[in-house]
């Protein structure tokens, strides 16, 4: 049962595991992806066969160690690689298409709470993730406080902004105003609405980066258009068959994003994302989902994200001072925009490696400051 | 550990709440946590010190006296500490009040505008002192309110602060002989060290019924 009502019958969950389940069942860490990620963390995504979007991170000896951790990482309800959505067939066998059921991050969060229900997972030992899924980061706290030792969210704000919905919009505009839309059952035509979906991809895509990103790997440089001619495109989108590198650059982000998500996907999710605000169900008091929780919070954000800028990071992590919760603050000096949390930077491996190393000394502590409770028949 | 940090350690009794303004690399937290078991938190306004020391595992947040104290709630800490910092402050009377709302005690260090050096100094050259701790030009420099022990006696007085103990060190740190006088340790010391506390309701009534 959704937020809004609806249900979701049978409700399909899939995830991908890493590590071993301790007998006590508490070492458990959950990593919740963005917009267009999905649970293939660690591994060779099985569409694109390239390395799981945080291997960096997440692997044998990694910040995020799955020789000591078990790691789960689960498909977003509403999203296209295996969790339900609109992709998904309903009994009919039809897929649900535009008639799947609006979905909130609430939404995604109780899924994946159902899904640890299912493995025996009371607590999390941290819940971490970046962007969209440092909004889930936040709801697992708080929905379910008493369910998490330690959060972890990076590069995200507990609201989405009025610029934040701004820009989905234009995305899902794009993706509606393609005439291969159809109105969203364009599996009864055999098309997909490539183009719509991939300009929404490549507005999207730049502001995931910084200006001073786009400068150094592009700058003004340009190459010959490999397919000028082809595609239907107009003519006027090269100039005497030249174009702009980051034009192509963006092109292929376009292209190659279509070919593994699906376009009503994209349209749930990115509302889901403009519907979240923690602080709604409390008459906009940011702090009272967070008091008395005992949660330990670390906050991550990027000098050059515009998209999730520091400010929103600094909003989230005062309101959780006023909740008396204990939380730590970094902004991580990067050049490379909101796609940051995603890229190889030191001091965000860094200080994951010792957040998590802390809260676990801090868990063992506690554990010998209070032997009746941690050894209680 | 400095030793004016091993002199601060010395007055936090443990298992209590405290919070490190100024907390550096994080060394007095992650002693406190680690010896005195207590729930030692940070604030920290160099990026690179809160990096350190969140990836050593210590609780630390970005921010400072002047705008962060505000954000938590009356009496979240036993002790809220504020190391060297108090003359950097842009108001240092408004950081006091946060300190003492926040938390029941506070343990403040600064280095002594009063010694006996600076004085001679100012009296001799007629220019702003310049020494190992007061090290940069009075144009640039981040100490904008220099104060003396007496001064800051004066403005806890002032407040309504109860002084629980006070040191005056010199730079090593080693307590020094004129601990019972203000007037030799305003004259002597290098560093002052306070533990207060606000006065307690029957305190400010008694003090209202002697006026």
């Amino acid at each position: 049962m959704l937020e809004c009502g609806a249900l979701v019958a049978p409700l399909d969950i899939a995830y991908c595991a890493y590590g071993t389940l301790s007998p006590q069942r508490d070492n458990v860490i959950l990593v919740c992806h963005a917009l267009t990620g999905d649970q293939f963390v660690a591994e060779t995504h099985p569409v694109t066969g390239k390395p799981g979007w945080w291997e960096r991170l997440v692997g044998p000896g990694r910040a995020i160690d799955t020789e000591r951790y078990y790691v789960l990482c689960v498909n977003v309800l509403g999203g296209c690689m295996g969790s339900s959505g609109p992709r998904t067939l309903r009994e009919n066998g039809e897929p649900w298409g535009t008639d799947f059921p609006p979905v909130t991050i609430k939404d995604m969060v109780r899924a994946q709470a159902r899904l640890l229900d299912h493995l025996g997972i009371a607590r999390l030992f941290a819940a971490i993730g970046g962007s969209m899924g440092g909004m889930q980061v936040l709801q697992w706290v708080a929905s379910f406080p008493e369910r998490v030792t330690a959060a972890m969210p990076i590069a995200t704000a507990p609201f989405h902004s009025a610029q934040n919905i701004a820009f989905n919009e234009v995305s899902r505009q794009a993706i509606c105003g393609d005439p291969d839309w159809h109105g969203g059952r364009y599996w009864e035509h055999g098309t997909v609405p490539a183009m719509g979906l991939a300009v929404a991809r490549m507005m999207a895509h730049i502001t995931y980066l910084s200006e001073e990103a786009l400068n150094q790997k592009f700058g003004r440089r340009t190459r010959r258009d490999p397919a000028p001619a082809q595609g239907g495109r107009a003519p006027a989108c090269s100039f005497f068959g030249e174009i702009f590198e980051v034009e192509s650059y963006l092109r292929h982000q376009g292209s190659s994003f279509v070919r593994r998500f699906d376009a009503n996907a994209y349209l749930t999710i990115s509302r889901a994302l403009d519907w979240f605000d923690l602080s709604a169900d409390y008459d906009g008091d940011l702090s009272a989902p967070f008091r008395d929780c005992e949660t330990r919070f670390c906050i991550i954000s990027f000098t050059s994200d515009w998209l999730f800028p520091t400010s929103q990071s600094r909003l989230l992590a005062r309101a959780l001072n006023r909740a008396g919760v204990n939380v730590s603050f970094v902004e991580i000096e990067s050049d490379r925009g909101h796609d940051a949390f995603l890229l190889d930077e030191p001091d965000l491996e860094r200080t994951m490696r010792g957040f998590i190393a802390g809260v676990s000394e801090h868990a063992g502590a506690s554990a010998t400051l209070r032997p009746g409770l941690s050894h209680a028949p | 550990m400095r030793l004016d940090q091993r002199l601060i350690a010395e007055m936090i009794a443990p298992g209590t709440r405290v919070l490190d303004i100024g907390s550096g690399d994080g060394t007095l937290i992650g002693h406190l946590f680690r010896t005195r078991q207590c729930d030692a938190r940070g604030i920290e306004i160099d990026m690179r010190e809160v990096t350190h020391a969140v990836a050593h595992g210590l609780p630390v947040m970005h921010g400072d006296a002047d705008q962060d104290l505000v954000h938590y709630p009356d009496d979240a800490f036993d002790y809220v500490v504020l190391q060297r910092t108090l003359q950097a402050v842009e108001k240092p009377r408004e950081v006091l009040r946060q300190m003492l709302r926040i938390g029941r005690h506070a343990i403040v260090s600064f280095p002594n505008f009063g010694h006996w050096r600076l004085r001679l100094q100012i009296l001799l050259s007629g220019r702003m002192p310049m020494n190992t701790v007061w090290h940069t030009p009075w144009y640039e420099t981040p100490n904008i309110h220099p104060c003396t022990i007496r001064d800051f006696l004066a403005l806890c007085e002032e407040e309504g602060y109860v002084i629980e103990r006070w040191l005056a060190v010199d730079e090593a740190g080693d307590r020094a002989p004129w601990r019972r006088s203000i007037r030799l340790a305003n004259l002597f010391g290098e560093q002052a060290l306070f533990l207060l506390r606000r006065k307690t309701t029957a305190e400010q009534g008694r003090a209202g019924r002697t006026r």
